[in-house]
Protein backbone atom coordinates (compact mmCIF):
# COMPACT_ATOMS: atom_id res chain seq x y z
CA UNK A 1 0.00 0.00 0.00
CA UNK A 2 1.25 3.43 -0.87
CA UNK A 3 0.42 5.05 2.44
CA UNK A 4 2.54 2.55 4.33
CA UNK A 5 5.87 4.27 3.70
CA UNK A 6 4.58 7.42 5.34
CA UNK A 7 3.99 5.77 8.67
CA UNK A 8 6.84 5.24 11.06
CA UNK A 9 5.37 1.88 11.90
CA UNK A 10 3.19 0.74 8.99
CA UNK A 11 2.53 -2.70 10.51
CA UNK A 12 1.12 -1.15 13.67
CA UNK A 13 -1.00 1.23 11.59
CA UNK A 14 -2.40 -1.68 9.56
CA UNK A 15 -3.24 -3.54 12.73
CA UNK A 16 -5.05 -0.59 14.26
CA UNK A 17 -6.93 0.04 11.00
CA UNK A 18 -8.07 -3.59 11.00
CA UNK A 19 -9.32 -3.31 14.56
CA UNK A 20 -11.11 -0.05 13.73
CA UNK A 21 -12.94 -1.92 10.96
CA UNK A 22 -13.89 -4.76 13.32
CA UNK A 23 -15.30 -2.43 15.95
CA UNK A 24 -17.03 -0.20 13.37
CA UNK A 25 -18.72 -3.30 11.92
CA UNK A 26 -19.70 -4.46 15.40
CA UNK A 27 -21.38 -1.08 16.01
CA UNK A 28 -23.08 -1.31 12.62
CA UNK A 29 -21.46 1.86 11.26
CA UNK A 30 -21.85 2.30 7.49
CA UNK A 31 -21.15 5.00 4.93
CA UNK A 32 -24.85 5.92 5.00
CA UNK A 33 -25.08 5.82 8.76
CA UNK A 34 -21.60 6.67 10.00
CA UNK A 35 -20.16 7.24 13.45
CA UNK A 36 -19.26 10.95 13.53
CA UNK A 37 -16.12 11.84 15.44
CA UNK A 38 -15.02 15.44 15.84
CA UNK A 39 -11.32 16.20 16.10
CA UNK A 40 -11.33 19.44 18.04
CA UNK A 41 -7.78 20.60 17.34
CA UNK A 42 -6.70 22.22 14.07
CA UNK A 43 -3.35 20.40 14.31
CA UNK A 44 -5.26 17.12 14.21
CA UNK A 45 -7.29 18.32 11.21
CA UNK A 46 -4.03 19.05 9.41
CA UNK A 47 -2.58 15.63 10.31
CA UNK A 48 -5.74 13.77 9.24
CA UNK A 49 -5.54 15.37 5.79
CA UNK A 50 -1.79 15.08 5.53
CA UNK A 51 -1.94 11.31 6.02
CA UNK A 52 -5.33 10.82 4.41
CA UNK A 53 -6.60 9.15 7.56
CA UNK A 54 -10.21 9.95 6.67
CA UNK A 55 -9.78 7.76 3.58
CA UNK A 56 -7.87 4.99 5.33
CA UNK A 57 -10.33 4.30 8.11
CA UNK A 58 -13.46 2.18 7.75
CA UNK A 59 -16.11 3.93 5.64
CA UNK A 60 -18.45 4.03 8.61
CA UNK A 61 -16.18 6.49 10.45
CA UNK A 62 -16.57 10.14 9.57
CA UNK A 63 -14.32 12.96 10.80
CA UNK A 64 -16.00 16.27 11.57
CA UNK A 65 -13.47 19.08 11.77
CA UNK A 66 -13.82 21.09 14.94
CA UNK A 67 -13.37 24.76 15.82
CA UNK A 68 -9.85 24.28 17.18
CA UNK A 69 -7.88 26.67 14.98
CA UNK A 70 -7.61 30.03 16.74
CA UNK A 71 -6.85 31.89 13.52
CA UNK A 72 -9.94 30.42 11.84
CA UNK A 73 -12.41 31.42 14.53
CA UNK A 74 -11.12 34.98 14.86
CA UNK A 75 -13.99 37.31 13.95
CA UNK A 76 -13.48 40.07 11.40
CA UNK A 77 -14.22 42.72 14.02
CA UNK A 78 -11.14 41.64 15.98
CA UNK A 79 -8.93 41.92 12.89
CA UNK A 80 -10.31 45.41 12.34
CA UNK A 81 -9.44 46.29 15.91
CA UNK A 82 -5.88 45.01 15.43
CA UNK A 83 -5.51 47.25 12.40
CA UNK A 84 -6.96 50.17 14.34
CA UNK A 85 -4.37 49.73 17.11
CA UNK A 86 -1.51 49.08 14.68
CA UNK A 87 -2.20 52.28 12.76
CA UNK A 88 -1.99 54.48 15.85
CA UNK A 89 0.93 56.88 16.09
CA UNK A 90 3.95 55.40 17.87
CA UNK A 91 2.72 51.81 18.03
CA UNK A 92 4.77 48.72 17.20
CA UNK A 93 2.20 45.96 16.70
CA UNK A 94 3.55 42.44 17.11
CA UNK A 95 1.80 39.24 16.06
CA UNK A 96 2.28 35.57 15.26
CA UNK A 97 2.73 35.24 11.50
CA UNK A 98 -0.40 33.06 11.24
CA UNK A 99 -2.64 36.06 11.83
CA UNK A 100 -1.13 38.31 9.16
CA UNK A 101 -3.39 37.25 6.28
CA UNK A 102 -6.73 36.93 8.06
CA UNK A 103 -9.11 39.25 6.22
CA UNK A 104 -10.66 42.15 8.11
CA UNK A 105 -13.52 44.31 6.85
CA UNK A 106 -11.17 46.67 5.02
CA UNK A 107 -7.79 45.02 5.23
CA UNK A 108 -5.64 42.35 6.79
CA UNK A 109 -2.62 43.06 8.99
CA UNK A 110 -0.46 42.24 5.96
CA UNK A 111 -2.18 44.99 3.98
CA UNK A 112 -1.95 47.42 6.89
CA UNK A 113 1.80 46.73 7.07
CA UNK A 114 2.16 47.37 3.35
CA UNK A 115 0.30 50.64 3.97
CA UNK A 116 2.98 51.75 6.42
CA UNK A 117 1.88 50.52 9.85
CA UNK A 118 4.75 49.18 11.98
CA UNK A 119 3.60 45.57 12.25
CA UNK A 120 6.16 42.90 13.07
CA UNK A 121 5.86 39.15 13.00
CA UNK A 122 7.30 37.56 16.10
CA UNK A 123 7.77 34.00 17.29
CA UNK A 124 6.97 34.65 20.91
CA UNK A 125 5.51 37.29 23.25
CA UNK A 126 9.07 37.29 24.67
CA UNK A 127 10.13 39.03 21.44
CA UNK A 128 7.48 41.70 22.04
CA UNK A 129 8.74 42.17 25.61
CA UNK A 130 12.28 42.61 24.33
CA UNK A 131 11.08 45.14 21.73
CA UNK A 132 9.40 47.11 24.53
CA UNK A 133 12.66 47.15 26.51
CA UNK A 134 14.65 48.32 23.48
CA UNK A 135 12.13 50.96 22.37
CA UNK A 136 11.00 52.79 25.53
CA UNK A 137 9.57 55.69 23.50
CA UNK A 138 7.26 53.39 21.49
CA UNK A 139 4.10 51.51 22.51
CA UNK A 140 4.61 47.79 21.89
CA UNK A 141 1.40 45.79 21.58
CA UNK A 142 1.32 42.00 21.35
CA UNK A 143 -1.62 40.31 19.67
CA UNK A 144 -2.42 37.54 22.17
CA UNK A 145 -4.05 34.80 20.15
CA UNK A 146 -4.73 31.15 20.76
CA UNK A 147 -6.18 28.50 22.99
CA UNK A 148 -4.87 27.31 26.33
CA UNK A 149 -1.57 26.25 24.73
CA UNK A 150 -0.47 29.84 24.12
CA UNK A 151 -2.38 31.50 26.99
CA UNK A 152 0.34 30.76 29.59
CA UNK A 153 2.94 32.49 27.40
CA UNK A 154 1.14 35.84 27.44
CA UNK A 155 0.17 35.48 31.11
CA UNK A 156 3.81 34.91 32.08
CA UNK A 157 4.93 37.77 29.81
CA UNK A 158 2.49 40.19 31.47
CA UNK A 159 3.70 39.08 34.90
CA UNK A 160 7.28 39.66 33.80
CA UNK A 161 6.43 43.12 32.38
CA UNK A 162 4.78 44.00 35.71
CA UNK A 163 7.85 42.87 37.66
CA UNK A 164 10.08 45.05 35.47
CA UNK A 165 7.67 47.99 35.61
CA UNK A 166 7.49 48.24 31.80
CA UNK A 167 5.13 51.08 30.86
CA UNK A 168 5.02 50.58 27.10
CA UNK A 169 3.99 46.91 26.78
CA UNK A 170 0.45 45.66 26.41
CA UNK A 171 -1.44 42.62 25.12
CA UNK A 172 -4.50 42.69 22.89
CA UNK A 173 -6.06 39.61 24.41
CA UNK A 174 -7.96 37.21 22.18
CA UNK A 175 -7.33 34.04 24.10
CA UNK A 176 -10.13 31.52 23.90
CA UNK A 177 -10.85 28.23 25.60
CA UNK A 178 -11.57 24.77 24.22
CA UNK A 179 -14.28 23.33 26.53
CA UNK A 180 -16.89 26.10 26.05
CA UNK A 181 -17.39 25.84 22.28
CA UNK A 182 -17.66 22.06 22.71
CA UNK A 183 -20.42 22.62 25.24
CA UNK A 184 -22.11 25.00 22.80
CA UNK A 185 -21.92 22.36 20.04
CA UNK A 186 -23.31 19.68 22.34
CA UNK A 187 -26.23 21.92 23.28
CA UNK A 188 -27.19 22.32 19.61
CA UNK A 189 -30.25 20.10 19.04
CA UNK A 190 -29.04 19.28 15.50
CA UNK A 191 -25.72 18.04 16.79
CA UNK A 192 -24.92 14.58 15.48
CA UNK A 193 -21.54 13.95 17.08
CA UNK A 194 -20.90 10.54 18.59
CA UNK A 195 -17.51 11.22 20.13
CA UNK A 196 -14.47 13.47 20.26
CA UNK A 197 -10.72 13.41 19.73
CA UNK A 198 -9.37 15.82 22.35
CA UNK A 199 -6.49 18.25 21.70
CA UNK A 200 -3.08 17.09 22.92
CA UNK A 201 -1.16 20.27 23.57
CA UNK A 202 -4.08 22.20 25.02
CA UNK A 203 -4.59 19.31 27.43
CA UNK A 204 -0.93 19.40 28.40
CA UNK A 205 -1.79 22.77 29.99
CA UNK A 206 -5.32 22.19 31.33
CA UNK A 207 -5.22 18.44 31.96
CA UNK A 208 -8.10 16.09 31.16
CA UNK A 209 -10.65 17.04 33.84
CA UNK A 210 -12.11 20.06 31.99
CA UNK A 211 -13.60 17.48 29.58
CA UNK A 212 -15.43 15.51 32.26
CA UNK A 213 -18.73 17.21 31.41
CA UNK A 214 -18.60 15.77 27.88
CA UNK A 215 -18.75 12.24 29.28
CA UNK A 216 -20.82 12.90 32.37
CA UNK A 217 -23.42 15.40 31.15
CA UNK A 218 -23.57 14.55 27.46
CA UNK A 219 -22.61 10.86 27.49
CA UNK A 220 -20.05 11.21 24.70
CA UNK A 221 -16.60 9.58 24.71
CA UNK A 222 -13.53 11.79 24.36
CA UNK A 223 -9.97 10.60 23.90
CA UNK A 224 -7.09 13.08 24.23
CA UNK A 225 -4.66 12.34 21.39
CA UNK A 226 -1.14 13.02 20.20
CA UNK A 227 -0.81 14.24 16.63
CA UNK A 228 1.23 11.51 15.00
CA UNK A 229 -0.86 9.40 12.62
CA UNK A 230 -0.67 6.31 14.82
CA UNK A 231 -1.77 8.37 17.84
CA UNK A 232 -4.82 9.52 15.93
CA UNK A 233 -5.74 6.03 14.70
CA UNK A 234 -5.39 4.60 18.20
CA UNK A 235 -7.60 7.37 19.54
CA UNK A 236 -10.27 6.68 16.93
CA UNK A 237 -10.20 3.04 17.99
CA UNK A 238 -10.53 4.00 21.66
CA UNK A 239 -13.57 6.19 20.88
CA UNK A 240 -15.17 3.37 18.87
CA UNK A 241 -14.55 0.83 21.62
CA UNK A 242 -16.26 3.09 24.13
CA UNK A 243 -19.27 3.40 21.81
CA UNK A 244 -19.37 -0.37 21.28
CA UNK A 245 -19.27 -0.97 25.04
CA UNK A 246 -21.82 1.73 25.81
CA UNK A 247 -19.25 3.71 27.81
CA UNK A 248 -18.66 7.47 27.86
CA UNK A 249 -15.34 8.36 29.45
CA UNK A 250 -12.45 10.77 29.22
CA UNK A 251 -9.45 8.72 28.13
CA UNK A 252 -5.89 9.86 27.59
CA UNK A 253 -4.01 8.35 24.65
CA UNK A 254 -1.26 10.99 24.97
CA UNK A 255 -0.36 10.37 28.62
CA UNK A 256 3.34 10.50 27.71
CA UNK A 257 2.93 14.29 27.43
CA UNK A 258 -0.44 15.10 29.03
CA UNK A 259 -0.72 14.83 32.83
CA UNK A 260 -4.31 14.48 34.08
CA UNK A 261 -3.88 17.60 36.24
CA UNK A 262 -2.29 19.76 33.54
CA UNK A 263 0.65 22.09 34.14
CA UNK A 264 0.34 23.79 37.56
CA UNK A 265 2.65 26.74 36.82
CA UNK A 266 0.74 27.59 33.63
CA UNK A 267 -2.63 27.28 35.31
CA UNK A 268 -1.53 29.53 38.18
CA UNK A 269 -0.25 32.21 35.77
CA UNK A 270 -3.47 32.08 33.73
CA UNK A 271 -5.62 32.39 36.87
CA UNK A 272 -3.54 35.32 38.14
CA UNK A 273 -3.63 37.35 34.93
CA UNK A 274 -6.91 36.45 33.23
CA UNK A 275 -10.59 36.17 33.98
CA UNK A 276 -13.45 34.99 31.77
CA UNK A 277 -15.36 37.45 29.63
CA UNK A 278 -19.14 37.04 29.94
CA UNK A 279 -19.06 35.98 26.30
CA UNK A 280 -16.78 36.12 23.25
CA UNK A 281 -17.55 36.18 19.54
CA UNK A 282 -16.33 33.29 17.36
CA UNK A 283 -16.28 33.48 13.60
CA UNK A 284 -18.97 31.20 12.29
CA UNK A 285 -20.22 30.23 15.73
CA UNK A 286 -21.36 33.57 17.14
CA UNK A 287 -21.15 34.63 20.78
CA UNK A 288 -20.32 31.79 23.18
CA UNK A 289 -20.72 32.24 26.93
CA UNK A 290 -17.52 32.39 28.99
CA UNK A 291 -15.40 31.23 26.04
CA UNK A 292 -12.89 34.08 26.00
CA UNK A 293 -10.42 35.54 28.47
CA UNK A 294 -9.69 39.14 29.37
CA UNK A 295 -6.95 40.71 31.46
CA UNK A 296 -7.85 41.27 35.12
CA UNK A 297 -8.20 44.84 36.42
CA UNK A 298 -4.99 44.58 38.44
CA UNK A 299 -3.07 44.22 35.16
CA UNK A 300 -5.15 46.85 33.30
CA UNK A 301 -1.97 48.80 32.50
CA UNK A 302 -0.99 45.89 30.20
CA UNK A 303 -4.39 45.56 28.54
CA UNK A 304 -4.36 47.05 25.03
CA UNK A 305 -8.15 47.09 24.95
CA UNK A 306 -8.18 49.45 27.93
CA UNK A 307 -5.14 51.43 26.81
CA UNK A 308 -6.55 52.14 23.36
CA UNK A 309 -10.28 51.90 24.14
CA UNK A 310 -10.99 49.37 21.43
CA UNK A 311 -12.86 46.09 21.22
CA UNK A 312 -15.07 45.02 24.08
CA UNK A 313 -13.79 48.01 26.06
CA UNK A 314 -15.39 50.30 23.43
CA UNK A 315 -18.86 48.79 23.72
CA UNK A 316 -20.91 46.22 21.82
CA UNK A 317 -20.21 45.74 18.14
CA UNK A 318 -20.69 43.08 15.51
CA UNK A 319 -19.37 42.81 11.99
CA UNK A 320 -21.21 40.45 9.65
CA UNK A 321 -19.21 37.85 7.74
CA UNK A 322 -18.50 38.45 4.04
CA UNK A 323 -21.15 37.71 1.43
CA UNK A 324 -21.20 34.12 0.17
CA UNK A 325 -18.91 32.78 2.90
CA UNK A 326 -19.99 29.49 4.45
CA UNK A 327 -17.32 29.28 7.15
CA UNK A 328 -19.96 28.92 9.87
CA UNK A 329 -21.65 25.96 8.20
CA UNK A 330 -18.30 24.26 7.57
CA UNK A 331 -17.13 24.80 11.11
CA UNK A 332 -20.21 23.23 12.62
CA UNK A 333 -19.89 20.23 10.30
CA UNK A 334 -23.10 21.00 8.37
CA UNK A 335 -21.35 21.13 5.00
CA UNK A 336 -18.00 20.09 3.56
CA UNK A 337 -15.65 22.87 2.40
CA UNK A 338 -16.15 21.89 -1.23
CA UNK A 339 -19.87 22.66 -0.88
CA UNK A 340 -19.10 26.34 -0.26
CA UNK A 341 -19.84 28.37 -3.41
CA UNK A 342 -16.61 30.35 -2.87
CA UNK A 343 -14.31 27.32 -2.50
CA UNK A 344 -11.56 27.56 -5.12
CA UNK A 345 -13.35 30.47 -6.81
CA UNK A 346 -13.49 33.61 -4.68
CA UNK A 347 -11.57 31.85 -1.93
CA UNK A 348 -8.12 30.21 -2.23
CA UNK A 349 -5.11 30.14 0.11
CA UNK A 350 -3.55 33.03 -1.84
CA UNK A 351 -6.68 35.17 -1.66
CA UNK A 352 -8.63 33.87 1.33
CA UNK A 353 -12.15 35.14 1.80
CA UNK A 354 -12.92 33.14 4.89
CA UNK A 355 -10.61 32.37 7.77
CA UNK A 356 -10.77 28.60 7.21
CA UNK A 357 -8.67 29.13 4.09
CA UNK A 358 -5.93 31.12 5.83
CA UNK A 359 -4.20 28.66 8.10
CA UNK A 360 -2.94 25.18 7.26
CA UNK A 361 -5.05 24.06 10.22
CA UNK A 362 -8.25 25.37 8.67
CA UNK A 363 -10.50 22.75 7.12
CA UNK A 364 -10.81 24.59 3.78
CA UNK A 365 -7.06 25.11 3.35
CA UNK A 366 -6.48 21.45 4.27
CA UNK A 367 -9.00 20.32 1.65
CA UNK A 368 -7.39 22.61 -0.92
CA UNK A 369 -3.85 21.48 -0.14
CA UNK A 370 -4.37 17.72 0.09
CA UNK A 371 -7.52 16.76 -1.77
CA UNK A 372 -5.93 17.11 -5.21
CA UNK A 373 -2.79 15.15 -4.37
CA UNK A 374 -4.73 12.30 -2.87
CA UNK A 375 -7.19 12.13 -5.72
CA UNK A 376 -4.26 11.56 -8.08
CA UNK A 377 -2.81 8.91 -5.80
CA UNK A 378 -6.07 6.99 -5.70
CA UNK A 379 -6.17 6.96 -9.50
CA UNK A 380 -2.72 5.36 -9.79
CA UNK B 1 1.78 28.33 16.62
CA UNK B 2 -0.41 25.68 18.30
CA UNK B 3 1.91 22.71 18.08
CA UNK B 4 5.00 22.76 20.23
CA UNK B 5 8.45 21.95 18.87
CA UNK B 6 11.03 19.91 20.79
CA UNK B 7 14.25 21.58 21.83
CA UNK B 8 17.16 20.77 24.12
CA UNK B 9 17.99 23.13 26.97
CA UNK B 10 21.72 23.87 26.65
CA UNK B 11 22.32 26.64 29.22
CA UNK B 12 20.58 28.77 31.82
CA UNK B 13 20.90 32.40 30.75
CA UNK B 14 18.99 34.35 33.41
CA UNK B 15 17.84 32.64 36.61
CA UNK B 16 15.72 35.61 37.81
CA UNK B 17 13.76 35.85 34.60
CA UNK B 18 13.71 32.04 34.29
CA UNK B 19 15.31 32.12 30.87
CA UNK B 20 17.44 29.49 29.18
CA UNK B 21 19.09 28.86 25.83
CA UNK B 22 17.59 26.03 23.85
CA UNK B 23 18.67 24.35 20.67
CA UNK B 24 15.86 23.60 18.25
CA UNK B 25 16.85 21.75 15.09
CA UNK B 26 20.30 23.32 15.24
CA UNK B 27 18.95 26.82 15.89
CA UNK B 28 19.62 28.53 19.22
CA UNK B 29 16.85 30.51 20.79
CA UNK B 30 16.28 31.95 24.26
CA UNK B 31 13.23 30.46 25.95
CA UNK B 32 11.32 30.75 29.22
CA UNK B 33 11.48 27.74 31.54
CA UNK B 34 9.03 28.78 34.31
CA UNK B 35 6.54 26.01 33.46
CA UNK B 36 9.04 23.16 33.71
CA UNK B 37 11.04 24.48 36.66
CA UNK B 38 11.01 22.11 39.61
CA UNK B 39 14.11 22.65 41.70
CA UNK B 40 17.41 24.28 40.69
CA UNK B 41 17.38 25.56 37.10
CA UNK B 42 20.80 24.01 36.35
CA UNK B 43 19.26 20.54 36.55
CA UNK B 44 17.35 21.32 33.35
CA UNK B 45 20.51 21.65 31.26
CA UNK B 46 20.65 18.77 28.80
CA UNK B 47 16.92 18.01 29.10
CA UNK B 48 14.47 18.04 26.20
CA UNK B 49 11.29 20.09 26.29
CA UNK B 50 8.29 20.79 24.11
CA UNK B 51 8.54 24.50 23.36
CA UNK B 52 5.47 26.56 22.55
CA UNK B 53 5.96 30.13 21.31
CA UNK B 54 9.18 30.46 23.30
CA UNK B 55 8.03 28.72 26.49
CA UNK B 56 9.11 25.23 27.56
CA UNK B 57 5.80 23.60 28.45
CA UNK B 58 6.65 19.99 29.15
CA UNK B 59 9.77 17.89 29.62
CA UNK B 60 9.96 14.93 27.26
CA UNK B 61 12.52 12.20 26.75
CA UNK B 62 14.95 12.26 23.87
CA UNK B 63 13.15 9.58 21.90
CA UNK B 64 9.81 11.35 22.18
CA UNK B 65 11.57 14.55 21.09
CA UNK B 66 12.96 12.87 17.98
CA UNK B 67 9.65 11.29 17.00
CA UNK B 68 7.71 14.50 17.60
CA UNK B 69 10.18 16.44 15.48
CA UNK B 70 9.77 13.90 12.69
CA UNK B 71 5.99 14.26 12.77
CA UNK B 72 6.28 18.04 12.78
CA UNK B 73 8.61 17.97 9.81
CA UNK B 74 6.15 15.86 7.84
CA UNK B 75 3.39 18.32 8.65
CA UNK B 76 5.58 21.25 7.64
CA UNK B 77 5.15 22.67 11.14
CA UNK B 78 8.80 22.39 12.14
CA UNK B 79 9.88 24.55 9.22
CA UNK B 80 7.15 27.04 10.09
CA UNK B 81 8.34 27.28 13.69
CA UNK B 82 11.95 27.83 12.58
CA UNK B 83 10.87 30.51 10.12
CA UNK B 84 8.86 32.19 12.86
CA UNK B 85 11.93 32.20 15.10
CA UNK B 86 13.94 33.87 12.35
CA UNK B 87 11.15 36.43 11.87
CA UNK B 88 11.16 37.16 15.60
CA UNK B 89 14.90 37.79 15.49
CA UNK B 90 14.45 40.09 12.50
CA UNK B 91 11.67 42.01 14.25
CA UNK B 92 14.03 42.83 17.12
CA UNK B 93 16.69 44.14 14.81
CA UNK B 94 14.42 46.13 12.51
CA UNK B 95 15.46 49.79 12.53
CA UNK B 96 13.24 52.46 14.00
CA UNK B 97 11.24 53.97 11.19
S1 LIG C 1 -14.18 28.18 0.99
FE1 LIG C 1 -13.59 30.12 1.95
S2 LIG C 1 -15.50 31.22 2.29
FE2 LIG C 1 -16.05 29.08 1.85
S3 LIG C 1 -16.21 28.16 3.89
FE3 LIG C 1 -14.10 27.84 3.21
S4 LIG C 1 -12.93 29.59 4.01
FE4 LIG C 1 -15.12 30.10 4.19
Amino acid sequence: MKFASEFRNPKAAQAVLARISEVADAIGATAENPVSIMEICGGHTHAIFRYGLDKLVHEGVEFIHGPGCPVCVLPMARVDECVEIAEREGVIFTTFGDAMRVPGTLKSLMQAKAGGADIRMVYSPLDALELARRNPEREVVFFGLGFETTTPSTALSIQQAAREGLKNFSVFCNHITVPEPIRALLQDPHMMLDGFIGPGHVSMVIGTHPYDFIAQEYSRPIVVAGFEPLDLLQSVLMVLEQIRDGRAQVENQYARVVPAQGNPVSLAAIADVYERRPSFEWRGLGEIDASGLRIRAKYAAFDAEEKFSVGYAAGPRHVPEPEGCSCGAVMTGRIKPTACAQFGRGCTPDTPLGALMVSSEGACAAYWQYRGARGAEAAE
Amino acid sequence: MCLGIPGQIVAITDVDRMMAMAEVSGVRREINIACVLDGPAELLVGKWALIHVGFAMSLIDEEEAAETLRALQELGEAQEALEAMAEGQKALEEGKP
